[in-house]
């Protein structure tokens, strides 16, 4: 039973929240939107006319639009399919009886808290490096040619710097989620005798697919504004061959100054991202009612 | 009830994620490895690097005289720490106010919040760093400490709307059964039992502001640069310079692998808005 007063005490009380973000949502949203129809570069002085869709145009047929689109949907699918199955392995993995969970545990799950710039140059230089980083000597020792991993394989070598951060969380996630499973359901279903698999497929599976989902949608949302991994390792190189849709906004608006070509990419950065978006806010949603 | 498990199947579980462990946390070991060689011996043979060389303390210095890293450090724990207080400002009320006193608007607007995360930060890059360059807070402490707070605040809301949520309302009915006043019943019934919750809040908070690494990479330059931006001043290096590039890693991620250790639990909770728990 809430009173008259607390209910207007709650309205101020929810008010400088709600302010923030819409200001933080609305005023910059409206400026990349007004942006993006017109012609206005940092490096040119003058007045900043109406282009219509001109940016559009020129944003999505320059090739490397594609190439980023392409990139973006390479290195989303490709972490999210290690991570999900592997999260899924390490979580059942860590969920049987051990010695020395809690540190085993923290070991899989430490990477999760390593900030993105030094996980990437950390594997670019000690691991990846085809001189001096430990894949190479390796490689070198066994008698073969180190791979070149930025020359050779770059966006494989981002998927996995990127995946090295990512399992963590999916393990961590589903771990959780497993550990609500009812231990007595799985043992009914072995005392019938339900192998490993049979259990795997039709007990631990269907109970876990809810945080599964829930892990590619959030993944999905991080993912795809992946830049810091990108702009320490390889600048979006060779070539565009690892620059995503994030990276290739970037280059257009704070290094060729084009505000009005940035802003569109940035629109349609946003449109993509709520397609994702929907499906992640009908799961949570859900939830918010139980 | 748990099935007895025989020593050898413990044994056998243990080695097996052992070795899951071993590899996963590898880089980080081999980093805290390579902080305290020289640069010589830093790039030898990994079984050299580690049975044939000496140890020393030498990076951490160079790193601190070459590059002022704790300038930096202390920029990560300004900017951090100061969002995540900024944020509990605004979040404590807003998420109290919907956890007790829930409208038929309570809902929509926590999911709407929730979609202001969803915003990809590319998508409003230019705008952002415009208003900054024009308003003169590009590279300093003050607008990137705005701009993490505001990022971050829809996670403190849903974080501390689910703990609050798990208080029972019927507590606060008697206490104000007993006559006590809104003030008091903040006070003295309500913040004891919300410390928790907002403990984890914060711990989670701290740890997201500390690694992110869009704004703070584009909207700083140096004074301003937490650690995340310093880090990248390693990506265009000049001679021999794994034994430093470790040694500021190893103190960059030191704080966060500790706080992250305490927090594992409240982070399923907080990244995940509470869909699993």
């Amino acid at each position: 039973m809430s009173t008259k007063a607390s209910r207007s005490a709650a309205k101020v009380m929810i008010s400088p929240a709600v302010l923030l973000l819409l200001g933080w949502m609305l005023v910059p949203l409206c400026l990349t939107l007004y942006f993006s129809f017109l012609r206005y570069n940092l490096l040119q002085i003058g007045d900043t006319p109406f282009a219509g869709w001109e940016n559009y145009y020129w944003f999505i047929t320059d090739p490397s639009f594609k190439a980023a689109i392409k990139n973006t949907l390479v290195l989303v699918g490709g972490v999210l399919a290690i991570t999900t199955v592997g999260g899924l392995f390490a979580a059942i993995l860590l969920d049987r009886p051990m010695f020395g969970t809690g540190i085993i545990r923290i070991m899989v799950i430490a990477p999760f808290f390593v900030m993105p710039t030094v996980s990437a140059l950390v594997w670019k230089n000690m691991f990846m490096n085809p001189v001096n980083g430990i894949f190479g000597r390796v490689a070198t020792s066994l008698g073969f040619q180190p791979v070149d991993f930025f020359g050779q394989i770059p966006m494989a070598s981002i998927i996995m710097i990127v995946s090295w951060t990512w399992l963590p969380f999916a393990t961590l996630i589903l771990l959780t989620a497993l550990q609500s499973l009812d231990q007595e359901q799985l043992e009914a279903a072995e005392m019938d005798g339900a192998g490993w698999w049979n259990r795997f497929w039709f007990i631990m599976l269907p109970h876990l697919a809810r945080a599964i989902t829930v892990v590619i949608l959030i993944q999905t949302i991080f993912l795809l504004s992946i830049f810091a991994e990108i702009l320490v390792t390889t600048n979006g190189g060779p070539g565009t061959a690892t620059t995503n849709l994030t990276y290739l906004i970037y280059v257009s608006s704070l290094l060729q100054f084009d505000v009005g070509m940035g802003s569109a990419g940035g629109v349609i950065a946003i449109i993509l991202a709520n397609i994702v978006a929907i499906f992640l806010m009908r799961m949570i949603g859900r939830n918010l009612d139980a | 009830m748990a099935r007895a498990v025989s020593r050898r199947t413990r044994l056998t579980n243990t080695a097996v994620a052992g070795a899951l462990g071993f590899l996963m946390f590898f880089p980080i070991l081999w980093i805290l490895v390579l902080a305290f060689k020289t640069e010589e011996d830093a790039i030898r043979a990994p079984l050299e690097v580690l049975f044939g060389s000496g140890w020393t303390m030498e990076s951490f210095t160079t790193v601190q005289e070459r590059s002022d890293y704790f300038k930096h450090f202390s920029n990560s724990v300004v900017i951090s720490l100061g969002s995540t207080l900024l944020g509990l400002l605004v979040a404590v009320p807003a998420a109290w106010s919907m956890a007790f006193v829930p409208s038929k608007h309570t809902r929509n607007v926590l999911m709407w919040m929730l979609s202001t995360k969803m915003l990809p930060p590319v998508g409003v890059l230019v705008p952002i760093y415009l208003i900054f360059r024009d308003l003169d807070l590009l590279d300093s402490r003050f607008g990137l400490t705005v701009v993490l707070m505001l990022i971050n605040l829809p996670i403190i809301i849903w974080m501390l709307y689910t703990y609050f949520r798990e208080i029972p309302g019927e507590i606060l009915e008697a206490a104000r059964m007993d006559g006590a006043t809104l003030r008091e019943e903040i006070l003295y019934v309500l913040t004891p039992m919300a410390i928790p919750g907002i403990a984890s809040t914060v711990l989670l908070n701290i740890i997201l502001a500390w690694n992110e690494a869009f704004w703070t990479i584009n909207l700083t330059a140096s004074n301003a640069a937490p650690l995340t931006q310093f880090i990248t001043s390693y990506s265009s290096p000049e001679g021999l310079f794994y034994a430093k590039l470790s040694a500021a890693s190893v103190m960059a991620i030191a704080p966060i692998l500790i706080m992250g250790w305490f927090s594992q639990k409240q982070l399923v909770r907080g990244l995940t808005f509470g869909a699993v728990k």
